[in-house]
């Protein structure tokens, strides 16, 4: 993996990172962290800048991405793209940025929480998705009416790349598997070149095993015997696909984490970028996904020891004092969810600040 | 608006292609227990194989053209596509010959088998022509391959209009178009308009809009909330496969491809299985329930829920259970309790 192109502030130092707390759930879960943050004492100042639907095609998008580019990392909620308000040729803002940033990586963690009931128990995957082509290349036209074309693109250059970043995000975290998904079947051509892409990548790494699927295979397979799965990398719309049903299993979107990577910026953000929307503003919504990306931040940016504190204070909360929101068939609030990772933090927090063993650098 | 079709006892002459690998033996489960149950139905049985016809065109063979045009329904087994044999799919080959344009592929929990997920009730429609299975792909220049998905108003109305049809003759409720226009603003955006006007038609079956990445989301947390799902081919290809997943496997999902004026190919959806071939031990419940959907096709629903019944009986008891399913009996095993239940 790229590690970070400058060394963030360590210990004793402070380090910026931008937020975009978004639309709808997104400022709520924001000041989630922000509170969480407060009581463990991190080392971290937030560089505030608000994009949301309304505003971003009037600048607050450049702003943001001259934030980022300063900061290297961030943190974002999800941007609400009005889809009848918006031109056929307009992007949304989120993939605006992702765009820009040349965020060519979508890393999304999948692992059961203990205290979370769902159907299967320890799953463990890390799905990575190619994020900047594919069917989302934005090109469609309408030759003769009522006949409409989508195109959708396969670069080897892109296809090598993410092959090359799941197999090194493979060996840095010492998995055993990766799982190229396609539909090389039927798109021979342009699935056919992923595949063929992360062969040859696979050819560098022999010590990672390697296998591929077929996509609408492993969704079946995903459902009945998830555990077969390890790392995963696959193209755009599949990673969009099987990103979702994975969340599904381990509890839905509000619990799943993920990250945006790039070779010079890290954006994170919840693992299937919902704005939740209808659920904004009543204190229902679940920050557990946000609460876990902004703890792969803290790790990423070398604060290991701050990251376990909140995680290990979350899955503890969700857990030991079985505090659930409603998506998960709790009655709690988020700020119960909130308050007590808080309390947690506070009173573990001092063991952190008077640990002098160095933070490990460059997680994730 | 249309009433359900009557229930006829007319005799029907459908096709039969047995298929490949498993596809005799399950083929032969199958006509036996219509047999058992007294089902209207006589079989005339053809075999498929890719042919080079006239200037070079693969076609299938004219017997069984012939056959299913007179026909207009049949039931098929497995079929091997061997990988380089210069002949493209045939299941491909039979959609296109027929212009079978939606694929349907119920997905009900099957009592006493235990997965995961109980209660899945659900069907998806998929379009089955066109999409991503366009088959036009260029690589631009040395690395850059594009790959197009069409979508046309035409293919969109007409699998759009049957869905609906479906929902009313099986009394379903629902009809959730699958879709992905945030994103595939003109083509996904095409499909939904089709669907909504279809919809503004048929003010008796309840609609609604759904994108794919949310429908994933909640399937595996809670199928039960989904009734009739209609969607372009790729999605349809996807989902019907996951949904196939929820309730045990391709071992237990029927499917049917539906064309124009009444044409329909029944057939299950699982290989060859090439491992087990001819040594009796394949379940044979994909191609009875797909013969099963056949004969709702045809207005025989009482032949249908009885056949049905005893199919399901028999999963219960784990005694007659295929290996697939966790048990020990043969293909025959399974077949003979399903008969001795059906008489009953
Ligand atoms: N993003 C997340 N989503 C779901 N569960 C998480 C997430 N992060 C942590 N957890 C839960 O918190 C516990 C501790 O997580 P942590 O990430 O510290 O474990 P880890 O195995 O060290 O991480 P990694 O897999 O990155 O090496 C895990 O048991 C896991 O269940
Ligand atoms: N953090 C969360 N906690 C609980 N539920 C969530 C969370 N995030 C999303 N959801 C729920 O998941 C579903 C999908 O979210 P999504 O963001 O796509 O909805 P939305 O577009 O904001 O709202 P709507 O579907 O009403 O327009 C919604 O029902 C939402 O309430
Ligand atoms: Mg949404
Ligand atoms: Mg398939």
């Amino acid at each position: 993996l790229h590690p970070p192109s400058r060394q963030f502030a360590l210990y004793g130092g402070r380090q910026t990172v931008t937020l975009i707390p978004g639309d709808g759930i997104g400022p709520e879960m924001s000041d989630a962290v922000r509170k969480i943050f407060l009581s463990a004492g991190v080392p971290v100042d937030f560089e505030e800048v608000d994009v949301t639907s309304d505003n971003f095609q009037s600048g607050s998008c450049e702003e943001a991405l001259v934030s980022i580019q300063r900061n290297e990392v961030a943190l974002t909620g999800n941007i609400e793209t009005k889809v009848d308000e918006l031109d056929f040729d307009q992007k949304s803002a989120n993939v605006t940025l992702r765009t820009k940033l040349d965020l060519y990586a979508n890393v999304i963690k999948v692992k059961s929480v203990p205290g979370i009931v769902t159907r299967h128990n320890n799953i463990d995957i890390r799905l990575i998705r190619e994020n900047t082509e594919g069917e989302y290349s934005n090109l469609e036209h309408e030759g003769v009416p009522g006949v409409v074309e989508s195109l959708k693109i396969i670069t080897a250059e892109n296809s090598l790349r993410i092959a090359r970043f799941a197999f090194e995000y493979a060996q840095r975290n010492s998995r055993k598997k990766v799982t190229a998904v396609h539909k090389a079947n039927i798109m021979k051509l342009s699935d056919g070149l992923f595949l063929q892409c992360c062969r040859e990548v696979a050819r560098e790494f022999p010590e990672v095993e390697f296998n591929d699927m077929i996509i609408d295979n492993t969704t079946m397979q995903m459902v009945s015997n998830p555990y077969q799965f390890d790392v995963m990398v696959m193209p755009n719309l599949y990673g969009n696909i099987l990103g979702n049903v994975c969340c599904g299993l381990v509890g839905g979107p509000g619990v799943v984490a993920g990250a945006n990577i790039g070779k010079k910026y890290r954006v994170f953000e919840t693992a299937t970028r919902n704005t939740g929307k209808s659920i904004a503003g009543l204190n229902i919504a679940n920050p557990s996904a946000f609460i876990f990306s902004s703890s792969l931040m803290l790790k990423y940016i070398g604060l290991h020891k701050y990251a376990s504190l909140i995680n290990q204070a979350l899955v503890d909360t969700l857990e030991k004092d079985q505090i659930h929101t409603a998506d998960l068939g709790g009655c709690h609030t988020t700020s119960d969810v909130v308050d007590a990772v808080c309390r947690r933090v506070q009173t573990q927090a001092y063991k952190v600040r008077y640990d002098q063993t160095p933070h490990k650098q460059h997680g994730w | 608006t249309k009433t359900a079709i009557p229930e006829t006892e007319e005799q029907r002459l459908c096709t039969m292609i047995p298929g490949d690998g498993i596809g005799p033996e399950i083929s032969d489960a199958v006509m036996k227990i219509f047999d058992a149950a007294g089902a209207p139905i006589s079989w005339e049985e053809r075999n498929v194989t890719a042919m080079k016809g006239p200037g070079g065109k693969w076609t299938i063979p004219i017997e069984a053209q012939d056959s299913i045009n007179k026909n207009k329904v049949g039931l098929k087994g497995p079929l091997g596509t061997p990988i380089a044999a210069g002949h493209p799919s045939m299941n491909l080959l039979l959609r296109k010959t027929f212009d079978l344009y939606a694929n349907v592929r119920p997905c009900v929990s099957l009592e006493g088998y235990k997965t995961p997920y109980d209660g899945v009730n659900l069907v998806t429609i998929r379009e089955n022509t066109e999409g991503e299975y366009s088959g036009i792909e260029h690589a631009i220049v040395d690395g850059v391959v594009q790959s197009i998905k069409l979508i046309t108003e035409e293919a969109s109305r007409k699998v759009a209009e049957f869905a609906f049809d479906y929902a009313r003759k099986n009394s379903r409720k629902n009809v959730t178009v699958v879709h992905k226009a945030n994103i595939m603003r003109m083509t996904d955006g095409l499909f939904l308009r089709c669907c909504r006007e279809t919809a503004e038609k048929n003010r008796d079956i309840k609609f609604n809009e759904m994108y794919l990445d949310t429908v994933c989301l909640n399937i595996v947390q809670d199928p039960t909330q989904f009734d009739v799902l209609v969607m372009p081919n790729l999605y349809g290809d996807i989902l019907s496969d996951l949904c196939a997943g929820l309730i045990g496997g391709l071992g237990v999902t029927p499917s049917g491809n539906i064309g124009a004026h009444g044409t329909a190919l029944f057939e299950s959806v699982h290989g060859t299985a090439p491992d087990i071939a001819g040594k009796d031990l394949a379940n044979p419940t994909a191609l009875l329930l797909s013969a099963i959907m056949m004969l709702r096709h045809l207005g025989k629903m009482n032949y249908a829920g009885r056949i049905e019944q005893a199919c399901f009986d028999a999963i219960k008891d784990k005694t007659s259970r295929t290996k697939d399913l966790g048990g020990d009996a043969t293909c025959s095993k399974f077949t003979d309790e399903v008969c001795h239940r059906v008489k009953d």
